[in-house]
């Protein structure tokens, strides 16, 4: 090989490894993987910002490591499903019911103890008792603080009405409404689901790409409603102070304001089941549950902690009995969101 | 020359790197094959076609689009005497560092409603700007950061131009227009079909931009599918759509290239060429220049800048931001360096001994740049839980993923090098008595040279954003600049990933200067 070709493939095998060198001290991945206290590795579809901090608390507590996978949902309930039996995984962290019991659907969860389960109202649970619930959220109408409160639909069935013509805000691609949907179709019937969404469409109903642009458009008065979760509105006052132009109303009939859950399950895969279930036992501690009430806004689901005081009572929600294990019947829900122009 | 038959370890070379870029369309395959019917059934649907169509519309758009602003731009900048024109062609290859989901979500900050020209021209009167969102918005945000991938290649063949052939049409009383057009343009032809090929398979395999725009392409439709029915059988269904369609498009490609010869016949050398005269153009020309580097580059960094400030201003850590930045250099850096290795193997088979296999290889390994990054992430997924445990989620299989995700991007380059490698070269240097091997290393590799360092940038640049990949096959706790702006944007505050966003950009500057200086030249 001559000086050129050796310059060429020096130059090439060189790069990386000045590169790595460069950069190699940064930050190590897996640093903190003391092989002494192998700990359990979680997938969370919930976002790092907030549980980053509930893990730490575990962490200081058992004095064990905890491995995190962020992603959202969905991909990971996608990614778990390819994983099969060879998943890394020991627990499974999801944003919400409809993801679980797709992991679930695939055999690929162990049922919890009883000790768990009855530490959750059985509502925010999976029938067989493969997940449990960690927290919930209402399905709310958002409203600028322009738009009067006697407008305000007693039903969110109303918003295809004329007078909202162009006013109101939605996410179709997003997990919550699909869900929405779902328990639409479930509690009253495929027809009116139909009729719903098609009057959404010819309403001009503004599509997102998801809950937090929704309720930013109110606030930017783009748009004078939305359909999201409380706690994005709870959130954006906690942080920008009483002033924030956004409110968050509770309709009362049909669907009224739903409540789903967000939830967590372990993986037969396992190999430290002690562990993950330990973890899962440190979700539904009173410590956590606070943590969550107050750091998201979410409602706690164990006896005993209390919403955040600003947060009308879960009991006091007005939101049909379902199964949110049915919620994960989604197919028949696209299909009538395409077929109807939603998607 | 009559073709002959490869050298056995560089046909097993070749057959092993296509083989392996290929893993995804063989997940497809495999994934399709358990579910024949459903798979047909989603394929088959009314809708598919619909959103087919629409794709295939938005596809010929960008590319007409990125062609039409990157033949002016790459001609004003090499041929002419554009005032200044090293700072614009520099300036105007750079939109391509920012990622198509920044860009396009800073579009719509701009030109959105209530954005900020909405809030500049309420005072005329103008209560609504027409919506950008749709089709405009994503043909808009697709063609403004995805034109240099023509640009580039098109600035490399105007200056290895030989000027003989432009005085030879001028000496026999051709006028400039007419030169240009029956000798310039078609010396241009591969590299506006190589570069316009990467914008269209790129348009194929895009989620951030057409997300945000709100624009049903085929490519969202597999992430609803993943995402929203977790429907693994759809999506595998909609991806084999796609490869087909890169095969279509790869096929057009290969016939607009044809079996021409694009190196010189006879002894002779490259020399410069003198300016042409803009005259009264100049104005216009500048003009034009100005509006696409304000548009694509100057108000996306700007409006970044001025997040960033912000961000500053409330006392973030900056040493979070430095570490990931490590993190995005090491992995783009070996995914670059591999993939220009990979890529030889590959340029060298289907140039050199083009035959029904040396095709296939080429073309099956191009599926990895057209499928979307989250279906080439779950292959790797599927195959690493099963045949590679021990590596998977390892920092190799994370490179390896995202090596094959972008090889075509070094292929080609280095292909279009190697075609201008005049294959006597090489023969006589065979005829001296060098073996294979030896010749590619002391003959061929110096001349394509510029071409491999061309394939490792468009690779690194593209490894340095990718984020599905990385999601769900980097380490645990392996954070980078594209997960840092992905967890940020997730908990909806994109003003806060403004400065990762920023040091992204700054990343990829070099390589891109690297690759506007050098583009392909082979001299």
């Amino acid at each position: 090989m001559s000086r050129h070709g050796k310059l060429l493939l020096a130059l090439v095998l060189a790069l990386p490894a000045v590169v790595g060198g460069a950069c190699g001290s940064s930050e190590e991945p897996g640093s903190n993987d003391d092989p002494s206290t192998p700990g359990i590795t979680v997938y969370s579809g919930r976002e790092p910002e907030l549980i980053v901090p509930a893990i730490d608390m575990y962490e200081d507590k058992v004095d064990r490591d905890v491995q995190i996978r962020f992603g959202d949902s969905a991909t990971l309930a996608a990614q778990l499903a390819e994983e099969g039996d060879n998943s890394p995984a020991d627990v499974f962290f999801s944003q919400d019911a409809g993801s679980l019991a797709v992991v679930d659907g695939e055999e690929l969860l162990e049922p919890l103890p009883r000790d768990i389960l009855e530490r959750v109202p059985a509502r925010f649970q999976a029938d067989g008792g493969d997940w449990v619930g960690v927290s919930a959220r209402s399905r709310v109408i958002a409203y600028g603080t322009d738009v009067s409160r006697e407008e305000l639909p007693d039903s969110p069935l109303e918003l295809t009405g004329p007078e909202w013509e162009g006013r109101v805000g939605w996410a179709p691609t997003n997990a919550s409404l699909q869900g929405y949907v779902t328990a639409l179709r479930k509690v009253e019937g495929e027809d009116v689901a139909r009729e719903w969404l098609e009057g959404m469409v010819d309403n001009d109903a503004q599509a997102y790409e998801s809950n937090t642009p929704v309720r930013d458009a109110i606030a930017a008065s783009e748009i004078d409603v939305g359909l999201v979760n409380h706690y994005y509105v709870a959130e954006a006052i906690a942080e920008n102070g009483p002033d924030y132009p956004v409110r968050v109303h509770f309709p009362r009939d049909d669907l009224g304001s739903l409540v789903n859950t967000t939830g967590v399950g372990v993986l037969a895969s396992t190999d430290d089941r002690a562990e993950a279930l330990g973890f899962v036992r440190f979700l539904l501690t009173p410590e956590a549950q606070r943590y969550f009430a107050e750091s998201s806004k979410e409602y706690p689901l164990i006896e005993g902690v209390e919403p955040d005081h600003s947060l009308r009572p879960l009991a006091r929600i007005p939101s049909p009995r379902i199964d949110l294990s049915d919620l994960s019947d989604l197919q028949g829900t696209l299909d009538l969101m395409r077929d109807t122009g939603a998607l | 020359m009559a073709p002959r038959r490869p050298p056995v370890l560089l046909l097993l070379a070749g057959v092993a790197v296509g083989g392996l870029a290929a893993l995804p369309a063989v997940y497809l395959a495999i994934t399709i094959a358990g579910e024949a019917s459903s798979a047909a059934d989603a394929v088959f649907e009314r809708r598919t076609l619909e959103v087919a169509l629409r794709t295939v519309g938005l596809v010929a758009a960008v590319t007409v689009g990125a062609i039409g602003l990157a033949v002016p731009l790459a001609w004003l900048t090499v041929r002419t005497d554009l005032p200044a024109r090293r700072l614009w062609a520099t300036l105007t290859t750079l939109p391509l560092v920012i990622p198509s989901y920044i860009g396009a979500y800073l579009l719509v900050s701009a030109f959105g409603p209530r954005g900020a020209l909405q809030g500049a021209v309420e005072p005329l009167g103008i209560e609504r700007l027409p919506s950008i969102y749709g089709f405009v918005g994503a043909w808009l945000a697709l063609t403004l950061f995805t034109y240099p991938l023509v640009l580039i290649p098109v600035r490399g063949a105007l200056r290895r131009l030989d000027p003989q052939l432009e005085e030879a049409a001028r000496a026999m009383g051709r006028r400039p227009a007419e030169i240009f057009r029956t000798v310039v343009v078609p010396q241009l032809v591969p590299a506006i079909g190589g570069g316009g090929l990467l914008v269209a398979l790129y348009t194929l395999s895009d989620f951030g931009a057409v997300s945000i725009m709100r624009f049903d392409s085929f490519t969202r439709e597999i992430y609803i599918a993943y995402q929203a029915s977790f429907d693994r059988t759809e999506a595998a269904a909609l991806g084999a759509v796609l490869v087909v369609a890169m095969l279509v498009l790869l096929a057009l490609y290969a016939r607009l290239r044809g079996a021409r010869a694009y190196h010189r016949a006879g002894p002779g050398t490259v020399r410069p060429m003198g300016a042409i005269s803009l005259g009264r153009w100049r104005v216009p020309a500048l003009a034009f220049c100005g509006v696409v580097v304000a548009i694509a580059l100057l108000l996306p960094v700007g409006l970044l800048v001025y997040w960033s400030t912000q961000q500053l201003g409330d006392g973030l850590a900056l040493g979070s931001v430095v570490g990931n930045a490590g993190n995005s250099l090491l992995v783009a850096s070996l995914a670059a360096a591999i993939g220009v290795v990979g890529a030889t193997c590959v340029a060298v088979l289907t140039v050199r001994f083009p035959s029904p296999v040396s095709a296939l290889v080429e073309r099956l390994g191009y599926a990895g740049y057209a499928l979307p990054g989250i279906v080439v992430a779950l292959s790797l997924v599927f195959f690493g839980t099963r045949v590679a445990l021990p590596l998977y989620q390892t920092l190799a299989m994370l490179v390896f993923a995202i090596t094959v995700h972008y090889l075509p991007l070094a292929v080609g380059p280095l292909g279009a090098a190697l075609l201008q490698v005049p294959p006597r070269i090489e023969e006589a240097a065979r005829g001296l008595g060098r073996r294979p091997l030896e010749v590619f290393g002391t003959v061929t590799a110096p001349l394509v040279a510029s071409g491999g360092l061309a394939g490792a940038a468009l690779v690194f640049l593209h490894a340095v954003k990718e984020l599905p990949a990385t999601l769900l096959l980097a380490p645990i706790g392996f954070e980078t600049l594209a997960t840092d702006i992905w967890r940020q944007t997730s908990s909806g505050f994109f003003e806060a990933a403004a400065i990762p966003a920023l040091v992204l950009l700054l990343i990829a500057a070099p390589p891109l200067y690297l690759l506007s200086e050098k583009g392909t030249v082979t001299s």
